[in-house]
C-alpha cells in the first residue's frame, strides 16, 4: 500500500504576479489598462480644467441659437433664423449627397477603367495606364480646386445668355444652361402633387408625391421579380424560356407612367431672370467640381483594386468559359468578375471612406458640407472649437461605420461559401 | 478607433487650452519676436510686397507694437490668417495680438473672450458690382449671387439685410479675399460684399478699377481694431496705449520726421514730453523701456502717416479720412490723454 501524499501546496506570493507565467500576462494587461484609464482621466480633467480657466466650459446650447447665416445648397427648409443644428443638419445632407454622387462614379469609372487597363488594344490600355497615373498621384485638394477653376474661368457667366447679341445660349432645345455659377436642368413638378407631410414633430418634411414614386416603383419591381422566378421556373422544368422582357418592363413602367399623369406631372425649365436663371433645379459649381474631382480621383484607386482582383483570377478560368464558347464580354460578366467581387470588395469599402472623409476638402471650393457650417461658420461665430470639432469628428465616425455595416453584410453575401 | 480620436480631440484641447496661461509680454520677450496675425493678403492692410516683406495699415500697428516692446520694429513674426482660423489662433496661444480688419462686436468680446483694444479704422459693409450691370442701389440685387467671406461679420450683415428688405440672394461662401476677386472677376457672382475699405483695397488691383463700382449703401457698422486674448490685461494695455500713442502722436503733432528732435530733451508740450519718455515714467508703469512710445511711433509714422502712407488718397486705394479723421477734423478717431 502506497500513500500518496500531495506535492507542497505554494502559497500565493506577490512577486508571482510577474514571475509566474501563470499570472503576468493578466498582470501586464491591468496595469497597461490602468494607465490607460489615468490617462485618459488627466487628459479629460485637463481640458475641462484649461477650458474652466478661459471661462469657456463645454456647453452644447449654442446649437439652439439662431444661426444667422445662409446657406445656397439645402436640401430641407432653412433659412438665417433657423439654429446652428438645423444648419449641422443641412450640412450634414450635403456631405451624404457628394459623398453617394461620388462613390456611385467613381465606381462606375472605376470598373471600366479598370477593365479596359487589361484590355488587349495596346492604346487603350495605356491611355488608362496614364489616367491612373495621373489622377492618383496628385492630392485630390488640387484636383478640387482645379476643376473648380475650369469651371469658373471656361464656363460663360449668366449675363453672356441675355439679349440679341448673346455670346451663349442654352443647350438641349434651351432645357439646359450650362453657366459659370453651375448648371440648370429641367426641375420634375406637379400641378395635383399630395403634400408633405411633417416627421420628427414638424422639423422636417417629406414629399408625399416621391413617397407615392417610390411604393409605385417597388411594386413594380417585385412585380417583375415574381415574373423572373416563374419564367427560371419554367426553364428549369421544361428547357424553355418564356420571353418575358415586355412583361416585366411593362409591370414597372405602366403603373409608374399612370402615377405620374395622375399627379400631373411636368418639367420646370430654367429661365433667365434678372441676376440668375430662375427655375428649374440648380447644380452648383462647388457641387459638380468636389463630385467630379472626388469621382476622378478615387475612379483611379478603384481601377487599380478591379484590376488586381481581376488578374487574381486564374487565366485557366479564361481559357475555360471561351472553350465554353463565350464570348468576352459574358467571360468577363459571368465568369471573371463574380469571382473578382470577393477579391475587390474589401479594399473598395476603404476607398469609399476615403471620398467620404475627402469631401471635408469641400470648403475649398465653397460647398457647404458639415466641415463648412457646423466646423466651420458655426465654430466661427459661436467659438466653440472643441464642441463643434468633436460633434464634426463623431458624424464622420457613424457616417463612415454605417458605410462599413453595409459593405460588410455585401461582402458576406457574395464571399466564398467555405465547406 | 473611437477612443484614439477622442484622445486626439483631447491633446488639441489640452494644447489650446494651455498656451493661454502665461504672460504674453514674457514670452514676447523671451523669443525677441511678436507674433502678430494679420490678412492673408488684402493690400493696404496687409500684403507681402515683391520682396516678401509684409507691408500696409495693420501691419504698421504690429510693427509698432514690436517696437514699443522690443525696440525693434522688425521683430516680428506675420501669421497669415483666414477670416475662419483668426480667433483660434489667437485663443490658442499661436498669435500674440490679431492686427486683421476684425470688427469689434459683444459676442466676440464677451462670448469669444477676447479683449479688443481699441479701432484703428471706422468702417462699414458695402457692395461692389461690375458697371454694366448697371445697379445703383443694393436693394436692386434682388436675386444675385453674392461672393463672400465664411466666417465674418459680414455674412450675418448680409443675411439680415437682405432679410429685412426682404429680397432674395444666393451666397457663395468663399475663404480669402484673393478666390473671392477670381470668382468676382469671372463673373461666377454677380456682387461681392466685404467692409468698404477692404472692397476700395481690392478694386485698386483690378486692371479696370473704373469697370466697377461700390453702391452707396453702407450696411453696417464695422469698428475694425486689434485685439488680444482676455485674461492677460497687462498685456492688453501694450497694445491699447501703443495705439493711442499713434493716435495721440498725430494729434499733437509728433512726426517721423521730427520725433528725433522732440525726444532729444523735453520740449514745452508737457503731454509730448510724457508720451516720449522725456518726462514722467509712463514706459515703466507699463512695463517697457521709457522710449517705447518714440519707436513706436519712429517704426512706421504716427497714425495719420499710417494712414496716408497705406491706404489714404494719394495710394491706389484712394480711402478718404472720413470717420477716421481725428476728433479734431471732425472724425472719430480720439485718443484718451497720456497721464
Amino acid at each position: 500500500m502506497t500513500t500518496l501524499t500531495d506535492p507542497p501546496k505554494e502559497s500565493f506570493r506577490l512577486s508571482m504576479l510577474i514571475y509566474d507565467t501563470r499570472y503576468r500576462s493578466a498582470t501586464i494587461q491591468v496595469v497597461a489598462l490602468i494607465g490607460f484609464l489615468l490617462l485618459i482621466g488627466w487628459l479629460i480633467s485637463n481640458t475641462a480644467a484649461n477650458l474652466a480657466n478661459l471661462g469657456k466650459p463645454i456647453d452644447f446650447g449654442f446649437l439652439g441659437e439662431p444661426a444667422g447665416y445662409d446657406i445656397n445648397q439645402r436640401l430641407i427648409e432653412y433659412n438665417s433664423q433657423s439654429s446652428h443644428w438645423r444648419a449641422a443638419i443641412v450640412g450634414l445632407l450635403n456631405t451624404l449627397v457628394v459623398a453617394v454622387l461620388g462613390c456611385i462614379t467613381a465606381t462606375v469609372l472605376g470598373v471600366i477603367i479598370g477593365v479596359l487597363r487589361l484590355s488587349n488594344n495596346w492604346i487603350v490600355s495605356r491611355i488608362m495606364t496614364v489616367y491612373v497615373e495621373m489622377f492618383r498621384n496628385v492630392p485630390v485638394l488640387l484636383w478640387i480646386v482645379f476643376v473648380m477653376a475650369i469651371l469658373i474661368e471656361t464656363l460663360p457667366a449668366p449675363r453672356a445668355f441675355r439679349g440679341d447679341d448673346a455670346t451663349a445660349s442654352m443647350v438641349f432645345s434651351e432645357s439646359v444652361a450650362v453657366t459659370n455659377r453651375g448648371v440648370y436642368i429641367p426641375e420634375p413638378l406637379f400641378s395635383r402633387g399630395l403634400g408633405d407631410i411633417p416627421v420628427f414633430g414638424n422639423s422636417f418634411e417629406i414629399s408625399l408625391d416621391l413617397i407615392a414614386i417610390l411604393i409605385v416603383l417597388g411594386a413594380g419591381i417585385w412585380g417583375s421579380t415574381v415574373v423572373r422566378k416563374r419564367a427560371d421556373r419554367i426553364q428549369a422544368a421544361t428547357g424553355d424560356r418564356p420571353t418575358t422582357w415586355y412583361l416585366r418592363l411593362g409591370l414597372v413602367l405602366v403603373p409608374l407612367a399612370i402615377l405620374l399623369f395622375a399627379l400631373g406631372f411636368h418639367l420646370g425649365y430654367p429661365a433667365l431672370k434678372g441676376f440668375n436663371f430662375q427655375g428649374g433645379t440648380h447644380l452648383r459649381n462647388s457641387l459638380i467640381a468636389l463630385w467630379l474631382a472626388l469621382s476622378l480621383y478615387t475612379a483611379a484607386f478603384i481601377a487599380e483594386i478591379v484590376r488586381a482582383g481581376i488578374m487574381a483570377i486564374s487565366k485557366g478560368q479564361t481559357e475555360a468559359a471561351g472553350a465554353l464558347g463565350l464570348r468576352p464580354n459574358r467571360i468577363m460578366s459571368l465568369v471573371v468578375l463574380p469571382q473578382a467581387l470577393r477579391v475587390i470588395i474589401p479594399p473598395l469599402i476603404s476607398n469609399y471612406l476615403n471620398l467620404t472623409k475627402n469631401s471635408s476638402l469641400a470648403i475649398a471650393v465653397g460647398y457647404m458640407d458639415i466641415t463648412g457650417t457646423l466646423m466651420g461658420i458655426t465654430l466661427n461665430q459661436t467659438g466653440r472649437e472643441l464642441e463643434t470639432v468633436l460633434m464634426g469628428m463623431l458624424v464622420y465616425l457613424a457616417i463612415s461605420l454605417s458605410i462599413s455595416a453595409v459593405m460588410n453584410w455585401y461582402n458576406n453575401r457574395v464571399k466564398l461559401v467555405e465547406r | 478607433m473611437k477612443k484614439s480620436v477622442f484622445l486626439g480631440a483631447l491633446t488639441v484641447a489640452g494644447v489650446i487650452a494651455g498656451g493661454a496661461a502665461a504672460a504674453t509680454l514674457d514670452e514676447v520677450k523671451a523669443r525677441g519676436k511678436l507674433n502678430c496675425g494679420v490678412t492673408t493678403g488684402l493690400v493696404g492692410f496687409a500684403a507681402p510686397d515683391a520682396n516678401g516683406n509684409w507691408d500696409g495699415f495693420d501691419v504698421g500697428v504690429c510693427r509698432a507694437v514690436a517696437a514699443a516692446v522690443l525696440g525693434d520694429p522688425a521683430a516680428v513674426e506675420f501669421v497669415p490668417t483666414t477670416g475662419k482660423t483668426r480667433f483660434t489662433a489667437l485663443a490658442s496661444g499661436e498669435i500674440d495680438m490679431l492686427a486683421r480688419n476684425t470688427t469689434w462686436t459683444f459676442s466676440r468680446d464677451v462670448d469669444l473672450k477676447f479683449t479688443f483694444v481699441g479701432v484703428n479704422y471706422y468702417d462699414g459693409q458695402g457692395f461692389m458690382v461690375p458697371k454694366e450691370l448697371g445697379v445703383s442701389s443694393a436693394t436692386e440685387l434682388d436675386g444675385a449671387t453674392v461672393c463672400i467671406q465664411t466666417g465674418t461679420t459680414t455674412e450675418l450683415n448680409l443675411a439680415d439685410y437682405f432679410r429685412s428688405n426682404n429680397i432674395s440672394y444666393e451666397p457663395v461662401p468663399i475663404e480669402t479675399n484673393a478666390e473671392a476677386q477670381q470668382q468676382y472677376l469671372a463673373g461666377a457672382c454677380d456682387v461681392y460684399t466685404t467692409d468698404a475699405s477692404g472692397l476700395a483695397a481690392t478694386r485698386a488691383t483690378f486692371e479696370n478699377p473704373g469697370d466697377h463700382v461700390l453702391l452707396p449703401e453702407i450696411v453696417s457698422k464695422e469698428p475694425l481694431g486689434p485685439l488680444v486674448r482676455h485674461g492677460d490685461n497687462e498685456w492688453g494695455d501694450i497694445v491699447r496705449w501703443t495705439l493711442n500713442a499713434l493716435v495721440t502722436a498725430e494729434e499733437l503733432g509728433v512726426t517721423s520726421a521730427n520725433i528725433g528732435d522732440m525726444s532729444s530733451a523735453p520740449g514745452n508740450n508737457p503731454e509730448i514730453n510724457r508720451l516720449l519718455g522725456t518726462e514722467g515714467s509712463l514706459g515703466e508703469m507699463l512695463g517697457v523701456s521709457a522710449d517705447w512710445a518714440k519707436n513706436a511711433i519712429a517704426a512706421g509714422g504716427n497714425y495719420g502717416e499710417l494712414f496716408e502712407k497705406n491706404i489714404g488718397e494719394n495710394t491706389p486705394i484712394g480711402l478718404a479720412r472720413g470717420l477716421n479723421a481725428q476728433w479734431t477734423n471732425g472724425g472719430l478717431i480720439y485718443s484718451p490723454p497720456f497721464r
